[in-house]
């Protein structure tokens, strides 16, 4: 899937440093485990707009949306299928 | 304990105290006059153009009540000539177009206790009194950071110039709740010899000013960044909630207390007082950096022998 490759790689290269494809699980929470610190989400959340064109909403900054490859993953393809909705 | 840090362990002949006239520098500034004699102490004064006219005040009336020599240094120009407003504004430009002279502004957390992740604000006010808040990008939030960091850091520089040219140690003035949360400037307020409250509560820090007898005006400072040109508390730029409450907070998870225990010592839900231990142990993890000695590659282990203050 596209937009789960996307960010997988963001997240190994810009925070881990590296394209190994282990290093990284999609379920795997990038807060508890050190990958992520605030400056580090503040960093996902302009690359989800410069990759995606989606804006993160204040009422939308929670761990559930941000905290993983696979909750990223779910909230990305729910906000784009989302403006697809409304531009139809 | 002050005294023989001075003597005995750093080796030098006085202290240097910079005081911003706020709670913790005045506790410092009265402790090191008692360890070493108010005739081996200097006090800094060192405003720039966003401090606080009281805060000058208070550390005026503090000196004038120990009777220590005080400087009093503006580094405005200094920060002017760095570049550290211009950077800090051109930042502020791009978050908000009509920023501009004149405006005077702050920068807020949000999230923590809500449940949201933490994130910052620019708050704003016009010439005209208007008040506009946005949302910071990444970018735009790190060079305002390290613009106003330009300000620690050059106080730190004096600090030191000071130091070496007396052959004194520099007083770092965080307490307990900073040292711990990471609320400071690596090489800048978070540089120093000896900190000599860094382990005492803020409600400690306090009682201690009232014990020793400090001026009404001191003991009754409210914590400020002092930093940004609109009034800004501690609280509002970086913890989760007020100070006093961060402080039982803090003492709470230290003590092993239930989160169920501190939602009522402080009247928020249980689910509130969880996200605040979360909080607190978020910010050890993302600021052990700050704390950091560089990274060897091998210990030089022939140091050891030699270390000071268990390092």
């Amino acid at each position: 899937m596209e937009t789960e490759r996307k960010i997988r790689d963001f997240v190994l290269r810009n925070y881990l440093f590296t394209t190994d494809e282990n290093a990284l699980r999609n379920d795997q929470s990038l807060m508890q485990t050190g990958v992520l610190d605030s400056t580090g989400i503040l960093e996902l959340i302009s690359f989800l707009y410069e990759a995606f064109e989606v804006q993160v909403d204040d009422e939308e900054m929670v761990p559930e949306n941000l905290d993983s490859v696979a909750q990223l993953t779910t909230f990305v393809t729910g906000k784009l299928a989302a403006v697809e909705r409304s531009a139809v | 304990m002050l005294r023989d840090a001075c003597a005995r362990q750093l080796r030098r002949r006085g202290l240097v105290v910079a005081t911003s006239g706020g709670i913790d520098s005045s506790v410092c500034l009265a402790l090191a006059v008692r360890a070493v004699g108010r005739e081996r102490v200097l006090a800094l004064v060192l405003p720039e153009r966003d401090s606080s006219e009281s805060s000058a005040h208070r550390a005026n009336i503090l000196a004038r009540h120990l009777g220590v020599s005080q400087v009093t240094h503006d580094i405005a120009p200094t920060l002017e000539a760095i570049g550290c407003y211009r950077w800090r504004d051109e930042a502020y430009r791009r978050a908000l177009p009509e920023y501009g002279e004149g405006w005077r502004s702050k920068i807020v957390i949000k999230g923590g206790i809500e449940g949201r992740i933490n994130h910052f604000v620019l708050v704003a006010q016009s010439p005209d009194g208007s008040t506009r808040e946005v949302r910071l990008g990444v970018s735009e939030y790190l060079q305002i950071v390290a613009a106003t960091n330009f300000k620690q850091r050059i106080r730190k520089t004096l600090e030191y110039f000071h130091a070496d040219r007396l052959n004194y140690a520099v007083v770092g003035t965080p307490n307990r709740l900073e040292y711990d949360q990471g609320f400071f400037v690596k090489n800048g307020d978070g540089s120093a010899d000896v900190k000599p409250i860094a382990h005492l509560y803020k409600s400690q820090v306090y009682f201690l000013a009232r014990h020793m007898g400090l001026p009404a005006e001191v003991c009754a400072a409210i914590p400020t960044t002092d930093t940004y040109s609109l009034p800004q508390g501690q609280d509002e730029f970086y913890f989760a909630l007020p100070y006093a409450q961060m402080d039982l907070a803090l003492w709470a998870l230290n003590h092993g207390r239930p989160a169920g225990e501190l939602a009522a010592a402080l009247g928020v839900t249980e689910a509130q007082a969880r996200r605040v231990y979360a909080d607190i142990e978020l910010k050890r993890r993302t600021t052990a950096y700050l704390h950091a000695r560089p990274v060897l590659v091998e210990p030089v282990s022939e140091l050891a022998a030699f270390a000071v203050g268990g390092h």
